[in-house]
């Protein structure tokens, strides 16, 4: 625990968040949507773990979990020592500085009857009980780290560009000083040359500030860029959780494979070297998730045991954890859950 | 110039205007191209670069107010469709130029059925009965890849997925045998792996219906895959033009340039730090008389401002 090596500063364990559904004239309680389906991962502090997914498979659902923006149905979040699953409201509010969000739409993410200033000092108002001079130094100071011009303070979100507003976004999550930002697709409504700006600016906070990201992302190639380790998440599971450089080198889950594999090459000559995997058909609804792997309807290497059998994450090679029972050829792969669940949780990520 | 003999559209000079309550923004600027018989040109540029109004103010699918198309003319095998009176324009949209929308969700109607809305233009258009119709709606069900073709033509689009929605626009779009497709963003709005079976689905039918496409799209990675020449547009300019390979290779305009860098790739090594291109687009309250990249590019010089560069063939 004493300095031996990064310290997990977020630690998920078994998170499960169910949405029920309600049907019938009683509105009776008939099933549920399984957004999250029982993962687990930690996040060394300082680092950036990517999660990527197709929409519907629970990216966002667990960077909201996380931060307890929902009440989830069973699992532990420990964040810097505390379960924030767990707290109590008072507790909660108390713990709400260290962990902040940038969420995915710049527009609808800020209240547009608020000025710039207002925004971003509305944490502050919040939980600090400095005065007024005081805030708004501070505003002007985050408005200086995030590259907004300080004449701007007292205008309002509709005048500002999509990469401006998403800047905004970002001041007002550092205002408390966070040690951890989940990022939910911060770059996803914004132009290429924008997303490139937005994408610097977060990595430069980073360094300066020694923050730990949960980068939520469908863009794969900008994942690779900012994240350090990289989970994959299909159905509400993780399919694959690796270090960055190996999973863009070698994905070993098919799902990891064939997502990685329909990315576009933005380059003609190796475009058309590629092989690619075409998945066919859609993702089943998770209010009805297939039995055994999640993967098995769309699997290009499916067999008989993943239509029954439900595969654990497990570490395949250092530091890489796979669901998949093509990798199950381990010595004593079957048998006690209970233990490989255990192995799973202290090792993800951390080198002790 | 090039040969433009084999051209099934030839757009010249075209300008598109919006008068809104601030003044008028020109959106598209003297654009001119050509497309060929049985080409993919690809369309590149950020949102607010002129592309998707260029292509709905060539087929007038525009509201006019606000929008205004100023000048220009467009050659459908000769004939300027910008001229010609409405009804007409009406048997050209849809039977000879078809158009799939960027977002599957909302560009078909919720409450007719897939059968009704793919076998309206086959009515409308053809002239076919409906016992033909359904046949017909059939067969391009089954040309996209969509199972069990003959029952699904009385289901609604909710219970469709984003995918097999937009494969239903392309039938849609492809149903009269058009001579040109546009295709306004057709795979932004799904996912990678859905995006990779529509691209593999236009690559195959374009081996086997050969018609000329307009492909809209600001993910150059989708243009690389598919495209045969690309447009790079940039403030309601065409801004470059090339051949696929020779573009990604040797990128000959700043914005192209800087464009090509913003993005990180899915392979070879990693870049330390992204390049950025500083700023912003540009919002043209006026007609333009200088360069429009001009505020954000690494060459500007005086001439710059002076003077709106000439599209010129560069021989590099």
């Amino acid at each position: 625990m004493f300095d031996d090596g990064p310290r997990p500063l977020v630690q998920v364990q078994d998170l499960r968040m169910y949405f029920p559904i309600f049907s019938g004239i009683f509105r009776r309680h008939t099933g549920d949507v399984k957004a999250v389906d029982g993962i687990s991962f930690d996040i060394v502090e300082g680092e950036t773990l990517g999660l990527v997914g197709e929409s519907g498979c629970g990216k966002s659902t667990v960077g909201r979990a996380l931060l307890r923006l929902y009440n989830i149905t069973s699992g532990r979040v420990i964040i810097d020592g505390e379960d924030v699953a767990s707290l109590g409201p008072e507790a909660l509010r108390k713990k709400r500085p260290t962990m902040q969000m940038v969420f995915q739409d710049p527009q609808a993410s800020l209240n547009p009857r608020m000025t710039l200033a207002r925004i971003i000092g509305e944490p502050l108002n919040e939980h600090t009980d400095w005065s007024t001079a005081r805030k708004l130094d501070r505003i002007y100071e985050l408005m200086d780290a995030v590259g907004l011009n300080r004449r701007f303070a007292n205008r309002y979100p509709h005048e500002f560009s999509g990469g401006q507003r998403q800047r905004i976004g970002i001041a007002r999550a550092l205002a408390l000083n966070p040690k951890f930002i989940v990022c939910d697709e911060p770059i996803a409504a914004l132009d290429v040359s924008i997303q490139a700006q937005v994408v610097n600016l977060l990595e430069d906070l980073q360094e300066k500030l020694g923050l730990t990201y949960l980068f939520i992302s469908h863009d794969l190639s900008m994942v690779r860029h900012i994240a350090d380790r990289v989970a994959v998440m299909y159905l509400g599971r993780i399919a694959e959780l690796s270090p960055r450089d190996p999973l863009y080198a070698k994905p070993l889950h098919p799902y990891a494979e064939a997502l990685l594999s329909a990315v576009n090459e933005p380059d003609p000559v190796r475009a058309a070297n590629r092989r690619r995997i075409i998945l066919t058909g859609d993702v089943p609804s998770p209010a009805n998730p297939p039995k055994g792997c999640n993967f098995c309807t769309r699997c290009p290497k499916v067999f008989d045991r993943c239509r029954t059998e439900k595969p654990e994450l497990r570490e395949v090679e250092t530091g890489r954890f796979v669901a998949c029972h093509l990798f199950d050829d381990k010595p004593q792969a079957a048998g006690s859950t209970g233990a490989s669940e255990a192995n799973e949780r202290n090792q993800q990520g951390v080198t002790q | 110039m090039p040969d433009r003999a084999a051209s099934v559209l030839d757009v010249r000079g075209l300008k598109t205007v919006f008068r809104t309550r601030g003044g008028e923004v020109h959106a598209v600027n003297s654009v001119s191209f050509h497309l060929e018989k049985g080409e993919l040109l690809g369309v590149v540029g950020e949102s607010g670069s002129g592309k998707s109004v260029t292509m709905m103010s060539l087929i007038g699918l525009l509201p006019s107010p606000p929008a205004d198309v100023r000048a220009g003319e467009v050659l459908l095998d000769g004939r300027d469709i910008l001229k010609i009176p409405p009804q007409e324009l009406r048997r050209v949209r849809g039977a000879r130029i078809g158009f799939v929308f960027q977002d599957p969700m909302t560009s078909l109607n919720p409450v007719f059925t897939l059968g009704d809305q793919i076998m309206e233009p086959l009515i409308e258009h053809m002239g076919m009965t409906k016992a033909q119709a359904a046949s017909r709606a059939v067969e391009l069900l089954e040309l996209v890849g969509i199972p069990d073709a003959r029952r699904r033509l009385k289901s609604y689009p909710h219970q469709f997925s984003g995918g097999m929605r937009q494969r239903v626009m392309i039938a849609i779009a492809l149903a009269c045998d058009p001579d040109v497709l546009i295709a306004d963003e057709p795979t932004t709005a799904l996912d990678v792996t859905i995006q990779a079976q529509i691209l593999e689905l236009v690559k195959s039918l374009r081996q086997k219906l050969g018609m000329a496409i307009i492909w809209i799209t600001h993910d150059l990675g989708v243009i690389a895959g598919i495209a045969d020449r690309v447009m790079v547009m940039y403030g309601g300019h065409i801004v470059e033009q090339a051949p696929v390979r020779e573009l990604f290779a040797n990128p000959q305009h700043p914005y192209t340039r800087a464009l090509l860098k913003t993005i990180p790739a899915i392979s070879g090594p990693r870049e330390g730090r992204l390049e950025v291109i500083e700023g912003q687009p540009p919002i043209l309250m006026a007609a333009p008389e200088a360069c429009p990249f001009r505020a954000r590019c690494e060459y500007r010089h005086d001439r710059c401002d002076r003077e709106n560069p000439a599209r010129r063939a560069s021989t590099a």
